[in-house]
This record gives structure tokens, C-alpha cells and sequence, in this order.
């Protein structure tokens, strides 16, 4: 068999073998990989679980892994929009895991990154972390029933450990004011060219009432939110999904976890499902955070519902421009009306 | 000419039902996942065939009378997001806020009545 840098994806059998050869790569041993089990997510950025066997001199040992990989983009599907297009490259995902673990943070351990050699597109390799990300159970399985009450806190102290990251310690991430983060949206909109009113209507209204610029600037999670956490019954085990990382105001991580629709049903908790928004602004202040301005949070918080609901539309998006075909994606975006009742309830509110 | 019975709605329920009864149970994984958001979807559109027309056109008689103005609904809501992000109107407008708040119920009562 050939094995050129290939075009399209791959099958799964070749994509073990050349896994296969790219494990013992970096063990420096004979690894044997089975289970290799896709996790349901988007084409164009895959996660893979999968056991891998090193038959080391002595007795074999055996982890569960995780293979994090973007497949090679086939021409014509590139300058998507939105999100996609802020979206961190998996070798830069790779060095934020390191820095974020060195720093207390849990995440799954980074192990290693891919090289064009191992043939399998762009990205990492990360050890299993047990537990679950799924927010219906989170939420309503008993088993979950005292961890529920830990998950809030626990998140708090984690964002404010996330948050005093020193900026020197990272790899060159894009800076993104306030007005920034409007002027993006703003331009995915252009570019699907679906005029909703509303999100027109909110970004106006936050336009208007910009959060003070002199914030200093700190590491920003930027997808920091139930769905994207795993829980044992322990609490916490791992932060996921740093691939819209960036540097900017704390506070938009604290606004996004309660937008509400990372609450999953359980509206009455705005911090994500589990609890108030001031157990959360109190954890995070108790872990070294700042002290947070309310205001601020909350204009996050509508920035955050505005913005999901774009990403709605992105999604939908690449499925209706033909980049990623998927029901998963085309459903998406008929999500964003959900966002449009959250918006106007929350510029009444306001 | 009109179509025989099962009209859109009712066509679309009996393609849900057996898909939740008959072919969900087999399946597993990220297609039982694919298959729970396409029946979702399914839902949607028999609400959409049921509803849409008169909320569609309740939608362009408001837009008409909000712009004073004529068009086709596409270019009439594109008039209106032009107008809100040069903040020509905002959330002062009594009218505006009218028309938003019955647009979206609408919306909401086909894509995800269970909303809230």
C-alpha cells in the first residue's frame, strides 16, 4: 500500500493502522490499538477514542486514548464561516492542553502531536479521561445527584485558575475586544446573508453599551460551558473544547456557561444548569478571580446568546453550502429561534 | 390540483412514528443520535406544513405596515435587519418590538414549542 498524504478521509481500518504506526512512533515500542470508536461530533474535526497495548520488554500495558484530528481539507470547502474560521489549529489546541494542565487546570493529558509523516491529517493524541460530558445525564441521572451540587463551584475555581494563565506562557492567540467579538458575528451574518432582525437588533443594543476597553486581557476559554466538561461522580474531571481559545475579557466565559441554552432544561439554574449565577461569580472570586462586575457578565451573557445563535446559522451553514453534508448540522438551524425568544426576554429584561 | 390524503402533515407523522417505533430500537450510536435529531426534524416540519403559510403572511402584513412599504418577505426582513444594525430603530420602537415578539412566537411554536 502507498501511502501518500491522502485527499479525501479515510477508512476506519487504515485510519487504525496508520494510528497504529504513529503510537509506536511515539512509545518507542510495539502498540497494538482496538476499540477505535468514533464520538459523535462534526466531520471536519473528529474525535476518536480507541485502547491502545504497549508490548513493552516487560508486561504490556494498556491506556485508553483519545486521537483528537482534523482530516487533510479537500479544496473548495475552505473560508467557511463564523466560528470555524476563529477556530484554533489542532497543534495549537495541543500546546494550550500542556500549558493549561502545567497550570492546575484538568484536562485530558496531551500526550502527542501528529507529524505529516503519520499521514492522518492535523492533530493530537490525549489520554481517556473518565467521565461524562453529557448534560442530560449530568442533570438528571441520580447517579449524578451529589455531584451536581459540586459542579458549580468546582467550575468557578477552574475558570479562575483558566484566567490567571500568564499570557507569556501561551502560544500567539488572537486578541478580541468587545467590539471585535460584535464585529465578527456581524460579518458571519453578512456572509450567510439570512437577515434576522433580531440578532441585528441585539448587536445594536450591545454596541451601545460596550463593556469599559481597558480590561486587561486575559486567557480566554471561549466554549466554556456544560457539554463541554467531563463529570464523574467525583465532579469535574476534564475541560474540553479549547479550539475557540483567545485572549480578552474574563468575563465572557462566566456570561456564555449561562447562557440559557447550556442550562439544558434546567432554566432555573443559570450556571449551566446546576446553580445560581452568583454561586458562581462567589466560587470564582474565592479561587482568585476578579471581582466580578454583574453588568459586565450579563452583557456577555446576551452576547453569548446572540452568538450561539449565529453559530446556529454557521452550522447550518455548512451543510447547506455543500462543505459538510449532515442532518445533525442542517437541524441546527432551526435552533436559532430559541436564541431569538431568549433575546428579546432578555432585552426586556434589561 | 389538491393531493390525496395524507396530506403533508400527515404523511410526515406516519414516516416519524415508524421511524421512532420500527427502525430507532435497532440502531445505536452516532446513527441512533442522526436518526433522533432527523425525527426531531420531522416534527418540526409537520408543524411547519400545518402553520407556516399563516404565520408567513401575518409576518409580511406586519413587516408592510412597520416599513411602509412593499416587498416580499426575504426583502422586507432584510430592509428591517439593515435599519436595526445602522440602529435607525432599536428597542424603543413600540411597533418593532411588537412585530419581533409575534415573529418569534411563531418561529418558536414550529421549531421548538417546548422552548422556554
Amino acid at each position: 500500500m502507498e501511502q501518500p498524504p491522502e485527499t479525501g478521509d479515510l477508512a476506519p481500518a487504515e485510519l487504525a493502522r496508520r494510528l497504529t504506526a504513529a503510537c509506536a512512533r511515539h512509545f518507542g515500542c510495539t502498540v497494538r490499538v482496538e476499540g477505535l470508536f468514533r464520538h459523535s461530533g462534526g466531520a471536519s474535526r473528529q474525535t476518536w477514542g480507541f485502547d491502545a497495548t504497549l508490548e513493552h520488554a516487560g508486561s504490556p500495558q494498556r491506556d485508553a486514548l483519545v486521537l483528537r484530528r482534523d482530516p487533510p481539507r479537500s479544496a473548495g470547502t475552505g473560508a467557511l464561516t463564523g466560528e470555524t474560521s476563529l477556530a484554533l489549529d489542532r497543534g495549537l489546541e495541543f500546546e494550550l492542553l500542556q500549558v493549561a494542565q502545567r497550570h492546575g487546570v484538568p484536562v485530558p493529558a496531551p500526550l502527542f502531536a501528529l507529524t505529516p509523516g503519520d499521514g492522518l491529517g492535523e492533530g493530537f493524541v490525549m489520554r481517556h479521561v473518565p467521565g461524562t460530558a453529557i448534560a442530560r445525564e449530568l442533570l438528571r441521572d441520580p447517579r449524578y445527584a451529589r455531584t451536581r451540587a459540586n459542579i458549580v463551584p468546582q467550575l468557578g475555581g477552574i475558570l479562575a485558575r483558566l484566567h490567571a494563565i500568564p499570557l507569556p506562557e501561551l502560544p500567539a492567540l488572537r486578541r478580541t475586544t468587545p467590539a471585535e467579538a460584535i464585529a465578527q458575528q456581524r460579518h458571519v451574518l453578512d456572509t450567510i446573508g439570512e437577515p434576522h432582525p433580531v440578532y441585528e437588533l441585539a448587536f445594536t443594543w450591545l454596541e451601545r453599551r460596550l463593556p469599559a476597553v481597558d480590561v486587561a486581557p486575559r486567557f480566554v476559554h471561549g466554549d466554556f460551558r456544560t457539554g463541554n466538561f467531563l463529570a464523574a461522580e467525583e465532579g469535574v474531571t476534564a475541560i474540553l473544547d479549547w479550539e475557540i481559545a483567545h485572549t480578552g475579557d474574563p468575563l465572557e466565559d462566566l456570561g456564555w456557561m449561562c447562557i440559557k441554552s447550556w442550562r439544558f432544561g434546567a432554566v432555573e439554574n443559570p450556571a449551566g444548569g446546576f446553580g445560581s449565577r452568583e454561586a458562581l461569580f462567589a466560587a470564582y472570586e474565592a479561587a482568585g478571580g476578579e471581582k466580578v462586575d454583574v453588568a459586565r457578565a450579563r452583557w456577555w451573557e446576551i452576547f453569548g446568546t446572540a452568538r450561539w445563535g449565529v453559530i446556529c446559522m454557521a452550522q447550518a451553514w455548512k451543510h447547506l453550502s455543500g462543505a459538510e453534508h449532515s442532518v445533525e448540522l442542517a437541524s441546527i438551524g432551526r435552533r436559532c429561534a430559541e436564541t431569538e425568544v431568549d433575546l428579546l426576554q432578555l432585552l426586556a429584561e434589561a | 390540483m389538491a393531493q390525496d390524503r395524507p396530506h403533508a402533515p400527515e404523511l410526515l407523522r406516519a414516516i416519524r412514528e415508524f421511524l421512532a417505533a420500527d427502525v430507532l430500537p435497532k440502531l445505536e450510536g452516532r446513527t441512533q443520535f442522526h436518526l433522533k435529531v432527523a425525527i426531531n426534524s420531522l416534527a418540526i416540519l409537520e408543524r411547519e406544513t400545518t402553520n407556516a403559510a399563516t404565520a408567513d403572511a401575518a409576518e409580511l402584513a406586519r413587516l408592510k405596515a412597520l416599513l411602509g412599504r412593499d416587498g416580499s418577505l426575504p426583502e422586507l426582513n432584510a430592509e428591517l435587519a439593515r435599519q436595526l444594525r445602522a440602529g435607525l430603530r432599536d428597542e424603543t420602537d413600540a411597533a418593532l418590538m411588537a412585530h419581533l415578539r409575534a415573529t418569534i412566537a411563531d418561529k418558536i411554536a414550529i421549531s421548538n414549542p417546548k422552548w422556554r
